[in-house]
């Protein structure tokens, strides 16, 4: 939490065959990432459609992160390469609707990496808390 | 009195190609005129806010509203209308999504304001006036202007939207199509948009040329690509056509002039966000696997707005650009 | 004081809105008078990042009463930007489908939108103030030809153009579709059909207007006259062009005073802001901006039909040159300067329009396939101009080096004629309302004095997104609003 009191809110869409692995030891060993996440669980991160990222800020997400498997590593072959084209090709398009580029990441978690786990996300969360909240019922509701 | 239905033809904040759309249907309007009483409609006829405002609710059959909202003022007459018609028509892409007037969501009213009155090249303005919602004309008179809003509204973030006419503007066939569902109680389900629920893919001329398997490996824009008229899908060529994410209706207007689509009779029933779809639909077809020969095909795009949200920004999930404060 | 208001809302058969506001002095007769436009719109921010080759498709949106106006000023400021000249054929299929737009659109004004008060008479109700008021006294089989003609006019602007609403085929160095061998012959015939048209149009107004007495009273009389400079675009023999050409000015007098490329436009054309109006005002440089008044020290100046004949030295085609010569000998020799001949002057170029037409679509050059050059060059600013039916249309882009928008400029037809308008208006006023005696058949000479222009405050408006109403409020000396008179 920062001085004035902000939690950030992070939707994190965590592979079943991995990154949700990792997830669940990071859990399990208490390691310390934050609460504030919430994991949504998809098959693939190439189930991730980018409709469900702008949802998810526009629904009051201040930051949203995409989490599969490694490259070569996804369980249905393709997947994360389809989700690394689609996050390259929707980056540029948060810089201009002016949503700051941290705001959305995506990486790659292996079963094993509990640790790497709760590394990104509180990599995450301190970046977030940084940039503060991004309201975009506010951006979007001010006639 | 006649017993014919009463109708109403309003336009926010139009380009007037809407109704010139109504225009076209040429001797056809004829009929449709024969067969309702046009009792509000300012581009064309005499007929004032105080007509409207004496009517009963529900008074009038259908009112048909062009344009996005962009004013207060359209605000309240679009409610008012509302109140006095049993169905509203949003007609044509602004009031369906925005349209291309919509693209000012990029922007707000400052930004505007400053490029228009402060800083345009060919001003005179060293005192850099703005125009003031109240002010004195002669230091004497009182003069007042309407406040804008920051964004342009889709007719059903404003009010309650029966159905809707897609297009920019609406293809004459479109139009009398759903004129004579309406005069022959034939109307499907409320909030249907009123043309085909399948992508302008599958019922353009080019289709038989799109490969089954699409692959990008880079993004051609249309002044630079001399084989336009080639007969050939556009995409196979590069060249973004917003076909897949679109609905078909529009007779492939732009198709027949070897033009490719930018979107405008919105998306099929089951997309949320056209934009975002088609940007999605595209960077899975990507070649290159590794993510700098990602980013190098990706470069050949300037611009993101502009063919996805050409027509459909302030429908889109965000709505509009974040402003620096 | 009682509450004392006059409000026409919206004032009605114009393309977009507008607001005039009336104030009286103590005898009720009108002191000042002004129009407010009251919507903006924001094309030339937000075309800021768009691809530049997108502008001919974005742009018309500003009117979709005249978006191929638009159109083609956007791809000629193409041209410019990426330095490519089109081939010979793509442009005469540009003026082709040019001229096909000039004949429709000023035969929707004629017929349907300021027509009406001339046709079925500015007295009458206003429920025949409109197209079939029209048609009704003109006969329907007059009716349906109207629509007729408008019809395959823009049967022609669909088949090159893919929408007459929104054209798409414009390019940077060309177009995107040639016209076909087919298509051609039926455009031939079309042609014959559309002269006939043209010539029956001015006949139309020869005998509805011309021979009223009244009529002839009402154009010729002092609250609908002005001395003005005039703007519009002409060939090397100093002939009306829509399509092409230089710049001229013509003073008051009709002395030529200017004649420039439209790349030099911000060495000539200065706009000038209001606090009370959304529209900005054009007015020459060289002369200065002198508040909203006519005569030579003023550099308000006019656009559109009348202004475009008063700023040339004749039409390039017969029967057009003989209704030129016709109408200024009629009025008295050029300049003319009464506002309501807006309406003949565009009949005349109806026809003028349909002749070049017909020339064009019989050229044997015109159905060839090179239709376009690919741009090479780097492109830094490009300008575009061409004469809209509602006056001098300038697009001006200035781009990155892979041709994204960094600044867009439009100067639009009607917003050059802005000053002119809001005097217009004022000097009618000043002539019809007079001891607080104000009624519905006056207030609508009011808005006849701009419908005269065929003011098209979408276009004017293109600023930001949002249409308004027009309004006329009468004001009593002391500031109160003087009646309300919500025509009954
Ligand atoms: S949908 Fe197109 S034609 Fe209709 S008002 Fe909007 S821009 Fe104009
Ligand atoms: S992508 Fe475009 S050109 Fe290709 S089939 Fe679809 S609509 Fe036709
Ligand atoms: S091709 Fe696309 S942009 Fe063109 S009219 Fe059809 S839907 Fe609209
Ligand atoms: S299964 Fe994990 S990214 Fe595809």
């Amino acid at each position: 939490m920062s001085e004035n009191g902000f939690e950030p809110k992070i939707v994190a869409f965590v592979c079943n065959w991995c990154s949700y692995g990792g997830a669940d030891i990071a859990g399990n060993q208490r390691m310390n990432y934050s609460p504030n996440v919430t994991l949504v669980r998809v098959m693939c991160s190439g189930r991730v459609d980018p409709e469900f990222v702008l949802e998810a800020l526009r629904d009051g997400a201040d930051g949203v992160m995409i989490l599969g498997c490694h490259p070569g590593d996804c369980h249905y072959i393709e997947g994360n390469y389809r989700t690394l084209k689609r996050y390259n090709m929707l980056k540029p398009l948060l810089k201009q609707f002016n949503i700051e580029e941290n705001r959305v990441v995506l990486d790659w978690v292996s079963a094993s990496e509990g640790e790497k786990f709760a590394r990104v996300v509180q990599a995450m969360n301190e970046r977030i808390t940084q940039l503060g909240p991004l309201n975009w019922d506010k951006v979007s509701s001010e006639r | 009195m006649s017993e014919k239905p009463k109708i109403g033809i309003y336009w926010c904040s139009s380009c007037g190609g809407c109704e010139e759309a109504l225009v076209d249907l040429n001797e056809a309007i004829l009929d449709v005129v024969a067969a309702v009483d046009i009792v509000f409609w300012p581009v064309a006829m005499d007929f004032k806010y105080d007509d409207v405002r004496k009517m009963k609710d529900g008074e009038m059959l259908a009112s048909f509203i062009n344009g996005g909202v962009r004013l207060s003022e359209q605000e309240d007459i679009v409610k008012l209308l509302r109140r006095k018609s049993q169905l509203i028509f949003a007609f044509g892409s602004c009031a369906h999504m925005g349209g291309i007037p919509g693209l000012a969501n990029m922007n707000d009213r400052e930004t505007v304001f400053n490029r228009v009155y402060r800083e345009m090249e060919s001003n005179d303005n060293p005192e850099g006036i703005v125009p003031e919602t109240e002010s004195l004309v002669n230091g004497k008179y009182k003069a007042e202007l309407p406040e804008f809003y920051n964004s342009v509204y889709p007719l059903d973030k404003i009010i309650d939207v029966d159905y809707t006419i897609p297009g920019c503007a609406p293809q004459p066939q479109t139009i009398l199509d759903a004129f004579t569902a309406i005069l022959e109680g034939k109307l499907p389900e409320k909030g249907s948009v009123l043309a085909p629920n399948k992508s302008l893919c599958d019922t353009c001329p080019r289709k038989d040329t799109k490969p089954d398997k699409l692959t990008i490996d880079v993004f051609r824009r249309p002044h630079l690509y001399d084989k336009l008229d080639d007969g050939r899908c556009f995409l196979e060529a590069g060249i973004i056509c917003m076909g897949p994410a679109t609905r078909s209706g529009c007779g492939e207007r732009c198709i027949n002039a070897n033009m490719p689509c930018r979107g405008c009779y919105g998306p099929p029933d089951d997309v949320k966000d056209q934009g975002v779809r088609m940007m999605s639909a595209l960077a899975s077809i990507i070649q290159p696997d590794e993510e700098e020969d990602i980013q190098k095909v990706l470069e050949t795009l300037p611009d993101r707005i502009v063919p996805f949200y050409m027509y459909g920004l302030p429908r889109s999930i965000l709505f509009r650009r974040k402003m620096n404060k | 004081m009682a509450e004392k208001h006059i409000s026409i809302s919206p004032v009605t058969r114009l393309e977009g809105h507008g607001n005039i506001e009336i104030f009286l002095n103590d005898e009720g007769n009108v002191e000042h008078a002004f129009l407010q436009v009251p919507e903006l719109r924001g094309f030339e921010k937000f075309s800021e990042g768009r691809p530049a080759e997108e502008m001919p498709r974005i742009t018309p949106k500003i009117c979709g009463v005249c978006p191929t106006a638009h159109h083609m000023a956007s791809q000629k400021a193409l041209d410019d930007l990426f330095k490519t000249e089109p081939p010979s054929t793509a442009k005469k299929v540009r003026e082709l489908m040019y001229s096909a737009f000039m004949i429709e659109d000023h035969a929707l004004h004629f017929y349907f939108l300021g027509g009406p008060d001339f046709i079925v008479g500015p007295d009458a109700p206003k429920g025949s103030r409109n197209i079939l008021g029209v048609i009704d006294k003109v006969g329907l089989d007059i009716g349906k030809n109207v629509i007729k003609n408008r019809k395959q006019c823009r049967e022609i602007i669909t088949t090159l153009g893919g929408r007459v609403i929104h054209p798409v085929s414009g390019l940077p160095g060309g177009v995107s579709k040639a016209l076909s061998k087919e298509d051609q012959e039926k455009f031939k015939q079309y042609a014959d059909e559309v002269i006939e048209f043209g010539q029956f149009t001015i006949q139309a107004f020869k005998d509805i207007v011309l021979k009223n007495e009244d009529y002839v009273k009402i154009i010729t009389s002092d609250p609908y006259t002005h001395k003005t400079y005039y703007m519009g675009l002409v060939d090397e023999d100093n002939r009306v062009n829509f399509y092409d050409g230089k710049i001229r000015v013509v003073d008051p007098e009709g002395k030529e005073f200017l004649k420039f490329d439209v790349r030099e436009f911000k060495d000539h054309i200065s706009e000038h802001v209001e606090k009370w109006s959304y529209i900005k005002f054009p007015f020459l440089k060289k002369v200065g901006w002198k508040g909203f008044i006519d005569g030579k020290n003023s550099g308000v100046y006019r656009v559109a039909p009348l202004a475009r004949l008063n700023a040339s030295d004749g039409l390039a085609t017969p029967l057009a040159q003989k209704e030129y010569d016709f109408m200024y000998e009629t009025l008295g020799g050029k300049p003319v300067h009464h506002t309501l001949a807006f309406h003949w002057a565009r009949v005349i170029e109806l026809l003028y329009a349909a002749e070049r037409l017909k020339e064009l679509v019989n050229d044997p050059d015109i159905t060839n396939t090179d239709i376009r050059n690919i741009p090479d060059k780097t492109p830094t600013e490009g300008t575009g101009v061409v004469e809209a039916p509602r006056g001098t249309l300038i697009h001006n882009y200035v781009t990155d080096e892979i041709g994204v928008i960094k600044k867009a400029n439009l100067i639009v037809a009607t917003v050059n004629n802005a000053a002119a308008i809001t005097m217009s208006v004022e000097k009618a006023a000043k002539g019809v309302i007079k001891n607080f005696k104000v009624d519905d058949g006056l207030l609508n000479m009011v808005e006849m004095a701009f419908r005269a222009y065929d003011p098209c405050f979408a276009c004017a408006t293109h600023s930001l997104p949002g249409n308004m109403p027009l309004k006329v409020k009468i004001f009593a000396p002391d500031m109160t609003v003087f009646d309300v008179i919500e025509r009954k």
